[in-house]
């Protein structure tokens, strides 16, 4: 077995290992029965936490390899990034984990970063030579330091879901109720996501077109789910598969469009049967599970994840940033998309300890913020990469 | 006039305190009606919040106040992101102002020419995007003086001894007598276990302070000069001499003065190109990429005048230094340093022809023009030359029955010759051009064949100095220091004191991390004894949850 | 009543210090291209160029001190720079005498097409190359063609860009004229 393939299967291990672990944080949620109920979720919640080290380890040996491997830290295209943001995730929910010795952050940490990962694995894995500007070891420092900042950061989102499903009333109509059934939402969209892509693939689906793009160039691109929407003045080349069913203009890359489209059906018709099979809304179902949490030491796991996350963020997305963008471009700032949005990034979190040490938003205010400075994270992640062109974009 | 608010201790104290500055007291009705005191500035008076008169203190207090600087930092967010929505000018590839409108236009439609002509093509140097990094900085200044210095004044001139309705107002209390052994000794171990705990411990009498990592109630304000001082580091960039930013384009072979760096001048040895011989990855197909580049690099020399020389001499250059300028290698000299931006491939260099005669196809002899050099004439031996009668670079056409050359770049070049051979000894004259021959007297025995070309490439560069740079990093790690400050540690007070019957009165606070505080007292509570502390907060909540749970089993 | 007042006079300065960084950084920003182009006004820059023709002649900007200078900046593909020429040539036969010099300095071609180009034309007055750009970057130039004007103080009188016709030319070299002593 060569390198590149023990670092595969490592990755697969990890994934094994979350997925075990977020049932065995399933089992540790404590409920107020009897009969040494607390004893025995004490004793899954160690052994999920032994699971978890286990899997972050054969992660951390994925990382490794293929470092060594490719030469360079494996943090330089979109599955990369992704897989090790799910690791830093990972690393970063163990770290508060063993401050805490919080159970629960497991059962909603873990799954995230099985998402992400997931969501990583639908990009393509293999080895990409490194471009001219990304030769420097600013790579490794700026990136992993930024990705580091994140996850912490992300954990404080992870403390505010688990807050306001507790404190979100799924009895009462509300526009809290509203917006987390939305989160929640939006994280089977990812499934969604997922399955479409892991089908398609499956049924080894490929239609090939022509178009123009901007620029007024003929290009050839390769569809790898029925083609919705068609490229700018796109010719079908693969027979027997479905034509475009509307074109676009060159300004939007319609092949994206249509994965999000077949995202977006896949992820709302599993919502919809789970509300159908469930006849509850998914809020409903894990409200119960967190009834026990100290909503309290939540709150300051939030705060305290913005505390250890923003000057790692600080550093990383923004210090050396501005350093490595110095030393290659002779400028520390470009106003490009992703740093723009690094930028925001930082804003909205200084704005959220503003408000949080002078404006006493503690509580469910500071979850939502924790969940609304998640979403910016995400969307520099995924919108800023794959629709904003610019210097960082990786696919 | 200066209104006071004299305490109960007697102790003055300036308008808007909250809390005596020397007792603790509680002075405002706001407070003395909460449960738990509002501790988030010691109950300082915050200075803009004292007085409301003059224009000049009106605006003051606009810029100290948090609400403004959260909505400024916001204002500033949406207005960030605003620019990324279309690609910004720079990185539009065109160059005049008629260029980028259409660009805009027939790339992102209506949109994008409304984005064009509301200038958020180009946000982040219009006025009023600076104007709000601006109000921003002025607001980290004002707020920053505004509470820093009172903080200060107030955390140094703390009391030992606390009233008692300070002491009960804490989150964190515990009041009532020890639980075990000698009352007498408790004070005297409180001070020990905290000493242990690092604690800086003062005793007054029957009161004790312990007070652990006060100076991270400085951290945010040492970033926030930290921030300060980065702003005051962009803007110094504007101030002739402190920022150069020039681009240059230099042909391999050739020596051209460098922009903005006076006496400089740069040869392009060569530019090399290295393209990663991977196996083509998924990514690349999908992307229409061939090849990814491995290398840009420019090898280069580095020249200086001699110190008295003008601009134009250029004879007796001086060699500083040869360095290969790759991406993210840039050259560096005296504050200058010389990047890798951009490249041109294979510009004519030389074209070769050989002088044919066209009936027999006779070679009589090859000339190779170098464009970067014409000569008048190519012998090729006594009796059969070549005369150069035109070079024009660029043709683009006759005018007047002159040929014309659009730029001064070989993009097409174009040639008459006069052709001298031993059969034709007057000469023949001869129109070459790039797929075009012209021979204006009539029918030539001989003509200039083509051969083939060499070719050399090009090099952009680009020269920055930026003298700011050290200030920005000094910022940044100003910055740092104070975030890391601010963020990893807490401040945490301790009061304790024992009343006249033995029994103990405590308080505690942390700016942050309550967690790590009860750990403290939960040592210290064992270690003397002391009756146990409760989270006021947590208390509250908990019985809120009760009733609230009863409700359901309605 | 005093501390109060120095208090807002202290607020006031910082106030209006901090009110003119941001006037100065706005202002300076949109005007940032205008401050560093050489201005009329200025010492004009001294440097040195070889002839087209002689090599050892060499043409340096201080040894004309005392006499006006018409320095012209053109390309063999510049169509006004073309136009202006022959204009240029007949003036420079009226204001040589009165102690104005030309100098038509080409944008670092080859020699031959400067030769000719300039024996096409049939003009006469100095001309130089400016192999290395470097007199072209220190006068800013961008735009061809390119006139500066200098007095006999060594000044700039005045920047042209673009065609000039001959009455321009004329008047242009009248009034870097030397006072007839």
């Amino acid at each position: 077995m060569n390198l590149i393939d023990l670092s595969g299967n490592l990755l697969f291990v990890a994934f094994i290992a979350y997925l075990i672990g977020t049932f065995l944080f399933g089992g540790a949620i404590k409920t107020s029965k009897p009969d040494g109920a607390e004893k025995r979720a004490n004793t899954w919640g160690k052994l999920a936490i032994i699971v978890t080290i286990i899997g972050f380890l054969a992660q951390l040996g994925y990382f490794i390899t293929r470092w060594i491997h490719t030469g360079h830290a494996p943090v330089s295209n979109m599955f990369e990034f992704t897989t090790a943001f799910g690791m830093f995730i990972i690393g970063a929910f163990i770290l508060i984990y063993y401050m805490y010795r919080l159970s629960v952050l497991g059962l909603v940490a873990l799954p995230i970063a099985l998402l992400i990962i997931a969501y990583a694995a639908m990009f393509p894995n293999e080895v990409t030579p490194l471009v001219p500007s990304l030769q420097s070891y600013w790579l490794t420092i700026h990136v992993i330091t930024a990705a580091l900042g994140q996850s912490v950061l992300a954990i404080s989102a992870v403390a505010g879901l688990i807050y306001l499903l507790k404190a979100v009333d799924p009895k009462v109509k509300s526009k809290g109720r509203f917006w987390l059934e939305a989160v929640l939402y939006f994280m089977v969209l990812v499934i969604g996501f997922v399955a479409v892509t892991v089908i398609f693939r499956g049924m080894g689906y490929e239609a090939a077109f022509t178009y123009v793009d901007k620029n007024g160039a003929q290009q050839e691109i390769i569809y790898n789910m029925p083609a919705v929407f068609g490229m700018n003045e796109s010719e079908l080349l693969t027979d027997n598969v479905m034509e475009p069913l509307a074109e676009m203009p060159p300004v939007i890359n319609a092949k994206k469009l249509t994965v999000v489209f077949w995202s977006f059906i896949a992820g709302s018709i599993l919502y919809l049967l789970i509300r159908l099979v469930t006849r509850r809304r998914i809020l409903a179902m894990l409200h119960p599970l967190v009834q026990k949490v100290n909503l309290n030491l939540l709150d300051e796991i939030g705060y305290r994840s913005v505390l250890i996350g923003f000057p790692i963020f600080s550093l990383g997305a923004l210090v050396f940033a501005m350093i490595w963008a110095q030393e290659a471009w002779g400028r520390f700032w470009g106003w490009d998309p992703k740093e723009v949005w690094a930028l925001i990034t930082w804003l909205f979190y200084a704005a959220f300890l503003h408000l949080r040490l002078s404006k006493g938003w503690e509580g469910k205010k500071s979850a939502w913020l924790a969940l609304i400075g998640f979403a910016i994270i995400l969307f520099n992640l995924i919108v800023v990469n794959l629709v904003i062109a610019g210097l960082h974009s990786y696919a | 006039m200066m209104e006071k608010i004299i305490c109960a201790c007697g102790h003055e104290n300036p308008q808007g305190t909250k809390l005596c500055e020397k007792c603790g007291r509680p002075l405002t009705e706001e407070e003395k009606d909460r449960k738990i005191v509002d501790m988030r500035y010691d109950g300082i008076a915050i200075r803009s919040k004292t007085r409301n008169k003059s224009i000049i203190d009106k605006i003051w207090n606009f810029f100290s106040s948090v609400k403004v600087g959260v909505s400024l930092i916001i204002i500033n967010l949406v207005a960030a992101s605003i620019g990324t929505i279309f690609p910004q000018e720079f990185y539009v590839g065109v160059a005049t102002e008629a260029e980028r409108a259409i660009y805009y236009e027939e790339t992102y439609g209506s949109l994008g020419k409304l984005y064009y002509q509301l200038g958020l093509s180009d946000v982040y140097s219009s006025w009023w995007f600076q104007i709000l990094v601006g109000l921003l900085g002025i607001s980290i200044i004002i707020a920053s003086l505004d509470r820093g210095i009172p903080l200060h004044k107030s955390l140094k001139n703390q009391r030992v001894k606390r009233h008692e309705s300070f002491m009960k107002r804490q989150r964190v209390v515990a009041a009532g007598p020890v639980t075990e052994g000698d009352s007498s000794k408790t004070l005297d171990l409180v001070e020990e276990q905290m000493k242990k705990l690092k604690y800086n411990v003062r005793r007054e009498g029957n009161a004790i302070l312990a007070e652990r990592g006060r100076f991270a109630r400085y951290g945010p304000y040492i970033n926030h000069v930290g921030l300060i001082v980065f702003l005051l580091g962009v803007m110094l960039r504007l101030l002739p001499g402190f920022y150069v930013d020039e681009s240059i384009w230099v042909r391999e072979g050739e020596t051209r003065t460098i922009p903005g760096m006076d006496g400089y001048f740069i040869k392009n040895e060569k530019f090399i190109l290295e393209m990663h011989d991977n196996e083509k990855t998924e990514a690349q197909i999908q992307q229409g990429v061939n090849a990814v580049a491995k290398n840009y690099q420019t090898n280069v020399k580095l020249y200086k005048q001699p110190e008295d020389a003008i601009p134009g001499q250029t004879d007796n250059l001086e060699l500083v230094k040869e360095y290969s300028i790759r991406v993210n290698h840039p050259l560096q000299h005296e504050g200058y340093s010389l990047y890798q931006m951009d490249f041109r491939l294979n510009e004519l260099k030389a074209m070769n022809f050989s002088l044919t005669n066209k009936a027999t196809g006779e070679e009589l002899g090859d000339v190779s023009v170098d464009l970067t050099n014409p000569q008048n004439e190519y012998v090729i031996n006594e009796q059969t030359k070549v005369s150069l009668l035109g070079y024009y670079p660029d043709f683009s056409g006759f005018k007047d029955g002159e040929p014309q050359t659009a730029t001064s770049t070989p993009n097409n070049p174009a040639f008459i010759f006069k052709m001298t051979t031993p059969e034709q000894p007057d000469g023949e004259v001869s129109f070459v051009a790039i797929k075009q021959t012209i021979e204006p007297n009539g029918d030539n025995a001989y003509k200039m064949k083509f051969k083939g070309v060499e070719t050399r490439n090009m090099s952009g560069l680009t020269v920055h100095k930026d003298r700011t740079i050290p200030i920005l990093f000094i910022g940044g790690m100003i910055f740092m220091l104070g975030v890391a400050i601010g963020s990893y540690w807490n401040h945490r007070r301790i009061w304790v004191e024992q009343l006249q019957d033995g029994s103990i009165r405590l308080a505690a606070h942390a700016n942050k991390n309550w967690f790590n505080i009860k750990k403290d007292l939960n040592t210290i509570t064992e270690y003397a004894h002391l009756p146990q502390f409760i989270d006021q907060v947590e208390k509250e909540e908990e019985e809120g949850q009760k009733e609230k749970e009863g409700d359901n089993t309605l | 009543m005093d501390k109060k007042k120095k208090r807002s006079i202290t607020r006031g300065i910082i106030l209006v210090v901090l009110l003119a960084a941001i006037v100065y950084t706005v202002y300076s920003s949109a005007t940032k291209e205008e401050v560093e182009v050489l201005q009329v006004g200025d010492v004009a820059p001294d440097f040195e160029l070889v002839d087209l023709y002689d090599s050892n002649l060499k043409h340096r900007l201080s040894d004309y001190e005392g006499k006006g200078i018409f320095l012209n900046f053109w390309g063999t593909w510049c169509e006004p720079c073309k136009k202006e020429m022959p204009a240029m040539s007949n003036q420079y036969a009226i204001y040589k005498e009165q102690g104005v010099e030309v100098l038509a300095v080409n944008i670092a071609q080859t020699e031959f097409e400067v030769k000719s180009f300039i024996e096409g034309l049939g003009v006469h007055f100095p001309v130089a190359i400016d192999e290395t750009k470097d007199v072209m970057t220190t006068y800013n130039v961008t735009l061809l063609p390119a006139t500066i004007l200098i007095n006999p103080e060594g000044k700039v009188e005045k920047i042209i860009t673009g065609e000039m016709n001959e009455t321009q030319i004329a008047s242009y070299m009248e009034s870097i004229k030397p006072e007839q002593e």
